[in-house]
């Protein structure tokens, strides 16, 4: 017990981590979260790509990569919808030791209900739906959770608050394709060989094109109206492959992609005319006015043609 | 009654125009059934009218480009290069010649010729057709097939957006070319006759 205690005493002098740099904080920070310099105490390991340990009796300093997956980004994190926190808000304050303890990683980390379930803050979010929608998604397997595409440490809540769509559409592709383009990330939750996405969607023309105006879950997802974005994804078989669920008058677009901005209403005649500030959706776009006139003009030199016709026909006969 | 006979249609003019003539009807359904179907009733699956509309767009501007290049190199070309004097009066007399005088059984206003293988409705329609609108109805339709290739904004709305509306616009114009087209073509001698000059490549006419 004794020689424990000394034990310690003597790791605590001879060994320690060095000092935070405060260098890399910025002013805006302090704006948003009560806590930037505690957490530098962490950031100052897993914000940056390297770290030290330094041995203050013969004051040797070991330097030591840090593992890509364990950094994370200080502006991301202080623009995240959590960026309020701090580190051990959400983490066991067993990691304010290194090396960390066993206790501290085996640690069940909260789920988002835990904080956002039954509050009447959130309840436009309507975070009791998004849960049942994601244990009927075919992700729903061991150790996939609402964390794995909502990155603790930098999500936000960007379509809700964006006005621009093709930079949302590219937020939340990337939320699919932290994992289905990186097999890494991937094969850490299942036994299943690589997907290749562009072979499995080479049905789709214009690829490029189409992943940079809709969305994964565009397809991938069941329509939900009581959510904002639909969280069920469907295995394979279910997603959606007919162009004309979006290219068409009733296009599945205005309930999915665009359906935030759909409550703001139509505008100038343009059928589904929301779609059109940002893209224009072949078919899922037509002017009523323009529909009608070329349709006039249509009929009329129809009719022009028959009385043409039957005058000739007549004068003929004469 | 004895026929004049003249060889006013090459064959390289036939094969053009009946090349054109299938794939723009191709063109004009694939067309209108994008852009109008819905799920429940697509008038041609959606997939499967990209594809035409892809492939017949092609084979089109290639041929347009025969088109464009041979009436530089034969003679074909002056149809479309002499004009006679007074273009609006003479519109306007054959104008009156469709409404009125063809039912009087009055002459031509202006018979053709080896010079003039068109009346001035009929050219001045050619031209701008040929010259004007499916230039810029195949370049529209590049600008969708190749979005990377295009202004990302144009006059402050989406590049697709200003390509898609220009790109309709015209394929209306044009369809509705065809089928005045298709009609004053059975203006004829008998509404056959100049069907079968586009065939035989000889335009006939009784003296
Ligand atoms: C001396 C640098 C250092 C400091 C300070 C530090 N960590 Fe770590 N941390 C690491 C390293 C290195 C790893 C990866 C190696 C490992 O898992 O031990 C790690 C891993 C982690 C992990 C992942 C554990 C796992 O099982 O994958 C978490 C979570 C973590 N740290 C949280 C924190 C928190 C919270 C703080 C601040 C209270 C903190 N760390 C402070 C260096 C540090
Ligand atoms: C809102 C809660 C929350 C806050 C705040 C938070 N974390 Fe995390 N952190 C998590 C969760 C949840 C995980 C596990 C993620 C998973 O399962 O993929 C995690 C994982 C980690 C990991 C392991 C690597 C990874 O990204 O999966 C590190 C390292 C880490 N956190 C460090 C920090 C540091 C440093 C801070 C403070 C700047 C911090 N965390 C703040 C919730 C949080
Ligand atoms: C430890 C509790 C906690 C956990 C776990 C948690 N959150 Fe939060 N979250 C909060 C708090 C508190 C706020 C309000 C922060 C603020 O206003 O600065 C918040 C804010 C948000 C917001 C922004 C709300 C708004 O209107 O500004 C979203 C979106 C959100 N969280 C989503 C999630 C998701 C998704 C998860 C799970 C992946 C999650 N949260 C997990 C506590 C938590
Ligand atoms: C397969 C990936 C994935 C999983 C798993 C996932 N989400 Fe999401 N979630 C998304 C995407 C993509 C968005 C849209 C992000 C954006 O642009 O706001 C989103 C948005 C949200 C939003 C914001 C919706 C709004 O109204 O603005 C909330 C809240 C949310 N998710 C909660 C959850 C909860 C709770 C879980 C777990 C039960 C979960 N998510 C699991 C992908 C996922
Ligand atoms: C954290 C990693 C991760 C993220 C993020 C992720 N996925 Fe997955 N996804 C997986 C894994 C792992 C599987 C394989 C599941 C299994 O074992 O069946 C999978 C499978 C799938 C499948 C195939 C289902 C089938 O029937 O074969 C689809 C579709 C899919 N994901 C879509 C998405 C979409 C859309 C998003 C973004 C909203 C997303 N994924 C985000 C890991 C991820
Ligand atoms: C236009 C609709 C559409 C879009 C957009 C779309 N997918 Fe798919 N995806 C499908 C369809 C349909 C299938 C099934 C293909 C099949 O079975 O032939 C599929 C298959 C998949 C699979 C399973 C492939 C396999 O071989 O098991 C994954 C994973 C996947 N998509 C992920 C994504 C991700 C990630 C994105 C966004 C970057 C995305 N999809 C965008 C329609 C779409
Ligand atoms: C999830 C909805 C969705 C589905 C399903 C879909 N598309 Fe699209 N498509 C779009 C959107 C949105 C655009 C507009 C792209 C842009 O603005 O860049 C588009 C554009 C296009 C374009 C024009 C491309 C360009 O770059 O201008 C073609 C051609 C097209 N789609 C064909 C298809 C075909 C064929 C299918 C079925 C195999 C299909 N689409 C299925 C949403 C969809
Ligand atoms: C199925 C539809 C069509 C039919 C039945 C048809 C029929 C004819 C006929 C009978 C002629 C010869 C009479 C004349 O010189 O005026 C002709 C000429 C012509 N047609 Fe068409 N046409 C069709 C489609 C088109 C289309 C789609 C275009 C262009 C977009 C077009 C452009 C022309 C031109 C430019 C000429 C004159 C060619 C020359 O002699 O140099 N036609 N067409």
């Amino acid at each position: 017990m004794i020689a424990g205690i000394l034990l310690a005493a003597c790791i605590m002098t001879f060994a320690q981590i060095p000092e935070a740099d405060t260098s890399r904080i910025k002013s805006s920070y302090y704006e948003v979260n009560d806590f930037v310099e505690e957490n530098e105490n962490c950031l100052k390991c897993h914000g940056e790509v390297k770290y030290a340990l330094e041995d203050t009796l013969f004051g040797r300093v070991l330097t030591q990569y840090m593992c890509p997956a364990d950094i994370l980004d200080r502006d991301a994190f202080y623009t995240g919808v959590h960026r309020a926190f701090s580190c051990t808000d959400c983490h066991s304050y067993d990691y304010e030791t290194f090396p960390h303890p066993l206790e501290a990683r085996l640690e069940e980390m909260y789920t988002c209900l835990d904080c956002h379930g039954y509050d009447e803050n959130f309840a436009h979010y309507n975070f009791e739906v998004i849960q049942e929608e994601f244990e009927a998604s075919i992700h729903n397997i061991d150790e996939f959770s609402c964390w794995k595409c909502h990155d603790p440490h930098s999500y936000r809540a960007f379509i809700r608050n964006s006005q621009d769509i093709e930079e949302a559409v590219r937020y939340d592709n990337n939320m699919c394709l932290n994992c289905h383009s990186n097999f890494d990330r991937f094969m850490l939750l299942t036994d299943r060989e690589e997907i290749n996405l562009v072979e499995s969607h080479d049905w789709l023309p214009n690829q490029v094109s189409h992943f940079s105006s809709v969305r994964c879950i565009e397809c991938h997802t069941e329509i939900n109206d009581t959510i904002l974005v639909a969280h069920k994804i469907l295995p394979r078989e279910e997603a959606v492959k007919k162009c004309t669920e979006c290219h068409s008058r009733n296009s599945r677009l205005m309930q999915t992609l665009y359906k935030f901005e759909v409550k703001e209403g139509r505008k100038g005649g343009f059928v589904n005319g929301v779609i059109l500030n940002d893209a224009y959706v072949i078919g899922a776009n037509q002017n009523d006015f323009l529909n009608w006139i070329s349709l006039l003009v249509f009929g009329l030199t129809l009719v022009v043609i028959l009385f043409h016709t039957v005058l000739r026909i007549r004068n003929n006969k004469n | 009654m004895a026929t004049k006979k003249i060889y006013l249609y090459p064959v390289w003019v036939r094969l053009w125009h009946m090349i054109n003539a299938l794939m723009i009807l191709l063109l004009i359904l694939t067309g209108i059934s994008m852009r109008y179907s819905t799920p429940e009733n697509p008038l041609i699956r959606f997939d499967i009218a990209v594809g035409i509309h892809n492939v017949a767009a092609f084979i089109v501007t290639f041929n347009y480009g025969i088109f464009v290049i041979g009436n530089i190199l034969t003679r074909n070309g002056r149809y479309y290069r002499k004009w006679r004097k007074n273009l609006a009066t003479n519109l306007w007399k054959q104008f009156v010649f469709y409404a009125v005088g063809i039912f009087r059984k009055e002459p031509h206003p202006f018979p053709i010729n080896e010079e003039q293988k068109f009346n001035p409705l009929q050219k001045f329609s050619y031209v701008i057709v040929m010259y004007l609108c499916m230039p810029l109805l195949i370049l529209s339709g590049l600008g969708l097939m190749f979005p990377d290739l295009i202004a990302y904004k144009v006059f402050n709305i989406s590049g697709l957006v200003f390509y898609d509306v220009v790109h309709i616009i015209l394929g209306f114009v044009i369809s509705l070319f065809v089928l005045i087209h298709i009609y004053t073509c059975t203006l004829g001698d008998k509404p056959g006759t100049l069907f079968k000059s586009m065939i035989n490549g000889y335009h006939e006419e009784h003296e």
